[in-house]
């Protein structure tokens, strides 16, 4: 196993120079969680959410999720990006040179990761504009190490589900059919105690409900579990997915 | 040493055995085609060749290194243009060849100086800067071809190079590959359905069809087998008198008749011309049209495998459609 840096270098410029070249991507998926914050947050915002805090605005509950929400579509979107370039057959390109795959997965990971902290920086900011505020430097430190390791966890997820799949159209299903019950299920929205006991069973496998849990200790200073159980676990969780997104890139078939 | 070697290459998909045990070496600086109809597997042997697809048994070398061992001494060697587009249209040119350039670990300087190189020979420099979305068929070809060049291969790999470009970028680019293989001597392996491209720049060709090798050998010996230039002539009368005086004639190595056309295969065609002709008269026979063909590799192609090119790909061409619909409806 050989770590070729120039090799995730240059993986890494050329997702960069495709995310600034795609405008209307930026723009476009930062829409989705704007709509969310304002329908949902203004909507929702004299009505009283049992369990979600004492003294909390429901739009100050709300923004961790949301960007939680932004970061698991946009890291996840990276897996998009691999059956994009088999499709285009770019992937044939970067397989056929002497580069070893972890390498070519490390850079694709640093790729999504910029990515994915660009578009939740940028979610982060447009929520300033709607009055949310943070609780201090060093509070969001620890959030933006959050954000990272959310976007590792599923940068490996996407990439599993990438590396079994010929084509894009696919991952449509991925989307409905993992994705937003990972987003529902992580308590984003509403605090998960509000739900029946099996499906809160069910949450406790959900990485997303960690990040946001962590998100939100950082954030507003409110979480349900102790904000270095959810550090170790999301820790846990990203080398997990890492692990496996890596092996199950290497072995799949480049075309 | 023989910059290819493969013994009993097999690669099988599930029930389909796309190459089916095929044996040969390719010498250093030869230029090699591959010739077949569509679905032949030919693009599975250069996958198989390049590291991308394992085989299912035997084995290759290039260079003396195993495809399936030692995979990255056998991609530091090769260079490969796909028959698909493989290029980044987001990016330009220039990006793309820098992108392949720091894949291969090349220093700036020597970067520069080699980009530099290939955008000259494909006569891409001027477009460098553009976006490759913006590019033609043709000059996506050749950036390709030029890519494929920055690591200095030492086995150049070409699947389908001219497929669906206008005649004249595919002079251009037989052309180009013909320079590589005697200014670089590179080492090229070419895959083919078109028999002219075949003819024109292969020293050796293999004839695929259906996974096997069914003929290799340089194209003019190819065509000797078949024993002559072919004489077609359309008669009308005398059928039985002609027929009989050609099967007598010992120059005349193999008669047929469809109806009114009646094919001779014979040497040294054009200087039998006349006495063909004058021989039809004598038996009442009228010679509406006369045609001389020097065998074409279209006809060795028939002679091994009994079928033309085209009709293989009518059929290989139905079935790809129905697998490629059967595969959309799976996923």
């Amino acid at each position: 196993m050989i770590i070729n840096g120039t090799a995730i270098a240059v993986l890494w410029l050329r997702e960069m120079k495709r995310y600034l070249r795609a405008k209307s991507r930026i723009f476009g998926s930062l829409l989705q969680p704007l709509f969310f914050m304002v329908f949902l947050g203004l909507g929702f915002r004299k009505m009283p959410v049992p369990g979600m805090g004492e003294g909390l605005d429901y739009i100050q509950f709300l923004v961790p999720g949301i960007l939680g929400m932004t970061l698991l579509f946009s890291s996840a979107m990276q897996g998009l990006s691999v059956l994009w370039d088999r499709e285009f057959g770019f992937l044939k390109e970067i397989m056929v040179t002497p580069v070893s795959r972890t390498s070519i997965v490390l850079g694709r990971i640093a790729g999504g990761t910029t990515t994915t902290m660009i578009q939740g920086l940028l979610m982060l900011a447009m929520t300033f504009l709607l009055g949310f505020r943070i609780k201090g430097a060093v509070l969001f430190l620890w959030a933006l190490a959050f954000m990272v390791l959310i976007a590792f966890t599923f940068i490996g997820i996407g990439l599993i589900f990438a590396s079994r799949m010929k084509d894009s159209q696919g991952f449509g299903l991925i989307i409905n059919f993992i994705l937003f019950p990972l987003f529902f299920l992580s308590g984003a929205l509403y605090p998960l105690n509000n739900l029946p006991r099996w499906i809160r069973a069910l949450a406790l496998v959900d990485p997303l409900t960690y990040g946001v849990d962590g998100l939100r200790g950082t954030l507003i200073g409110v979480s349900v579990h102790p904000v270095l159980i959810d550090f170790a676990v999301m820790i846990g969780f990203a080398v997990l997915m890492v692990i496996l997104g890596t092996v199950f890139f290497q072995t799949s078939e480049s075309v | 040493m023989n910059a290819i070697f493969a013994e009993n290459l097999t690669k099988k998909f599930e029930d389909v055995t796309a190459v089916a045990g095929i044996s040969f070496d390719v010498p250093r600086g030869e230029l090699f085609g591959l010739l077949g109809p569509n679905g032949a597997g030919k693009t599975t042997t250069i996958n198989m060749l390049s590291t991308l697809l394992k085989p299912t048994s035997g084995r290759a070398e290039i260079g003396g290194h195993d495809v399936s061992r030692e995979r990255d001494a056998v991609r530091r060697r090769i260079g490969v243009v796909f028959q698909e587009t493989a290029l980044d249209s987001k990016l330009t040119g220039r990006e793309n060849l820098e992108f392949h350039a720091m894949m291969y670990g090349l220093p700036r300087e020597e970067r520069k100086k080699r980009i530099g190189e290939v955008l000259a020979l494909v006569e891409l420099t001027d477009k460098a800067g553009t976006l490759v979305e913006k590019y033609s068929g043709g000059m996506k070809r050749r950036l390709e071809i030029g890519r494929g060049l920055i690591q200095h291969p030492e086995v150049l790999f070409l699947d389908e190079p001219t497929l669906g470009l206008d005649a004249q970028t595919r002079r251009h680019i037989w052309e180009y590959v013909k320079r590589l293989n005697r200014e670089k001597s590179v080492t090229i392996v070419l895959t083919t359905h078109y028999m002219e491209e075949a003819d024109f720049l292969c020293d050796r060709i293999a004839i695929m069809d259906h996974g096997r090798f069914v003929a290799l050998d340089t194209p003019a010996r190819l065509k000797d087998v078949l024993g002559g230039d072919v004489v077609s002539l359309e008669i009308k009368g005398g059928e039985s008198c002609l027929d009989e005086s050609f099967r007598r004639l010992p120059w005349i190595k193999k008669f047929a008749r469809h109806g009114s056309e009646v094919s001779l295969t014979l040497e040294k065609g054009e200087r039998r011309i006349a006495e063909i002709v004058t021989m039809a008269q004598s038996c009442g026979a009228s010679v509406e049209c006369v045609r001389l063909r020097e065998p074409s590799l279209e006809d060795v192609f028939l002679h091994f495998t009994g079928h033309t090119i085209r009709e293989q790909e009518a059929d290989t061409g139905d079935w790809m459609r129905q697998m490629m619909l059967r595969g959309r409806r799976r996923s």
